[in-house]
């Protein structure tokens, strides 16, 4: 079809109503953001066209707003590191399974990342209420007396987000599991290594790739995630995301919401560039 | 073949059970027959399905869902069909920038999609529309669409188009006759996949939703925002199971662990 020498056009031509459609439906709205963050507002007159870093100056120097940064950056480093310590080993007994339980409970894990985040977040609310199962369950069984609930608490939101998230750590893990020489356990084995030897010195490092990848899209996605910090965090507890969200639609100063918005997608990118520039330089060999 | 020994197994099975505990709340408390949240106590109630039908804002949302999903991820794939056989069959110039530009939404927090697309619709006069909230969505999903696609167009062998050509084929024809046929699993499953993930979006939908394009997810989102009840858990199944049915499709045109483990 294509043929090597010149400067070929149709691959311009193939791709240009892609172009056009996100030039247009995405770089503009996003450069939009970009001057409307730069705007002033007023509780009277409302949104003031101008220039002004008074948005960026508040966010940042503002202690309300440097607790809910740091707020959403802990929660987002708790819920990785609980994502690495079950996601990590789950791929692992996965990878040793044998068919049709692989399929099988790989399709039950990774299912979930189809079924709306709502319903998702709709169960723990269930779970972890204060007239929830967990709670009656503990009352039943007479650990406590009183109903006992993590709605609207920091642990009650990790736990939710690590289930949302999780399926992508065993994802990833998963897929770096797949490139591992299954014969390199067995002659370490064979050599006279235990299995825990086989499992520092064979295994993980050849799934650090994957964890760390995993650790990414984890830590990436809970920083930005709104619905379930919304629904089990309510109003009280927020993350950035609800912070933008409330900017917007309660308080409607949206040139503050947009600075906030741009913080995180700055954040958002750095981390991931940063990232992939280290697994890069650092698992290069392990790639090809 | 190694095995699992017996701490990998409790381990496996608490790790499923976490998985599945929530689900399974939702799903058991969706069948009472209490006016409340409760666990069905006298056998399994269609109560709170029948309800549903009572509320016709959730039956509305669920068509909006459904011909948003429908319309976006048509859209999505007409434009990631060529956009792939450019960057899976051509070497050029700004070919990892296009595809980077392509992939994009998917390093943008929802957030900030939203929040775009609510000033850039304001400004040029497309808040509230289904056109606005179906461009929104096509953004959104077309890295998914084109992922597919773009896997199916890598993996293909190019004798037989090769051979077409010699036999005096015309470029359209070979497209026609057996590019796509070839890559049609891949258009299918990113299809799906797109349009799965356009029905559950929430949160850029929040933001640019209006009362006549909220889309289920998001009147979901405002009813548990107010309060939770045995309705929004009966919804819930209907979604869960509407989900399982598309996932199972999935699974049958492409294979559910290569779309999600992304061997492309």
């Amino acid at each position: 079809m294509s043929t090597a020498a010149t400067v070929e056009s149709r691959p311009y031509w193939l791709s240009a109503p892609g172009l056009v459609l996100f030039a247009s439906m995405l770089g503009t709205p996003l450069l939009m953001t970009l001057v409307l963050s730069f705007y002033g507002f007023d509780f009277t007159k409302g949104i003031q066209p101008g220039f002004t870093l008074a948005n960026y100056v508040e966010v940042l120097s503002d202690s309300y707003f440097h607790k809910i940064f740091l707020r959403t950056f802990l929660i987002s480093l708790a819920v990785t590191a609980i994502c690495i310590l079950l996601g990590a080993p789950e791929a692992y007994i996965l990878s040793r399974m044998r068919n049709p339980w692989k399929s099988l409970f790989l399709i039950v894990i990774l299912g979930p990342l189809l079924i709306s985040v709502i319903v998702r977040t709709l169960g723990w609310a269930l779970l972890i209420g204060g007239k929830g199962m967990i709670s009656e369950f503990l009352q039943l069984v007479g650990i406590t007396d009183e109903p006992f609930s993590l709605m609207f608490t920091q642990t009650g939101m990790i736990i939710a987000l690590v289930h949302v998230l999780v399926p992508f750590m065993v994802l990833s893990v998963w897929a770096s599991i797949q490139r591992i020489d299954p014969q390199a356990e067995d002659a370490a084995l064979t050599l006279g290594a235990s299995k825990m030897t086989v499992l520092r010195r064979i295994v993980l490092p050849q799934i650090m790739p994957g964890v760390l990848s995993g650790s990414l899209i984890v830590f990436a996605l809970t920083a930005s995630a709104f619905a379930t910090p919304s629904i089990i965090g309510g109003r009280r507890l927020k993350v950035v995301a609800t912070t933008a969200y409330d900017e917007y639609l309660n308080t409607l100063n949206w040139p503050l919401g947009a600075a906030i918005a741009l913080l995180l997608l700055v954040a958002n990118v750095a981390i991931i560039m940063s990232y992939n520039r280290f697994i890069e330089k650092r698992y290069a060999k392990i790639f090809e | 073949m190694k095995k699992n020994g017996p701490i990998e197994l409790i381990f496996h099975t608490v790790f499923i059970l976490f998985l599945i505990a929530p689900l399974a709340a939702v799903v058991l408390v969706s069948f009472t027959d209490k006016g409340y949240l409760s666990i069905p106590t006298n056998g399994p109630s269609l109560r709170w399905f029948r309800a549903i039908f009572d509320y016709p804002g959730f039956i509305d949302a669920f068509w909006m869902s459904l011909y948003l999903g429908l319309a976006s991820a048509t859209f999505a794939i007409a434009v990631a069909i060529p956009a792939a056989i450019a960057i899976g069959r051509f070497r050029f110039t700004g070919r990892d920038a296009i595809t980077g530009f392509f992939m994009s939404p998917l390093m943008i927090p929802a957030v900030v999609m939203g929040v775009s697309f609510l000033r850039f619709f304001n400004q040029i006069g497309l808040s509230g529309t289904f056109i606005g909230i179906t461009m929104a969505h096509t953004i959104l999903i077309m890295p998914y669409a084109l992922r597919l696609v773009l896997a199916s167009i890598t993996g293909l062998p190019r004798d037989a188009e090769q051979a077409a050509a010699t036999l005096g084929a015309s470029r359209w024809t070979v497209f026609r006759r057996i590019t796509l046929p070839l890559i049609l699993p891949g258009i299918a499953g990113g299809w799906l996949l797109a349009f799965i993930t356009s029905f559950d979006e929430v949160t850029m939908s929040i933001f640019v939703a209006s009362p006549e394009t909220m889309t289920l997810p998001v009147r979901m989102y405002h009813h548990i925002a107010q309060t939770i009840d045995p309705l929004i858990a009966s919804i819930s199944t209907v979604l869960i199971v509407v989900t399982v049915v598309l996932m199972l499709a999935l699974d049958w045109f492409y294979g559910l662990d290569r779309i999600l483990v992304g061997k492309g």
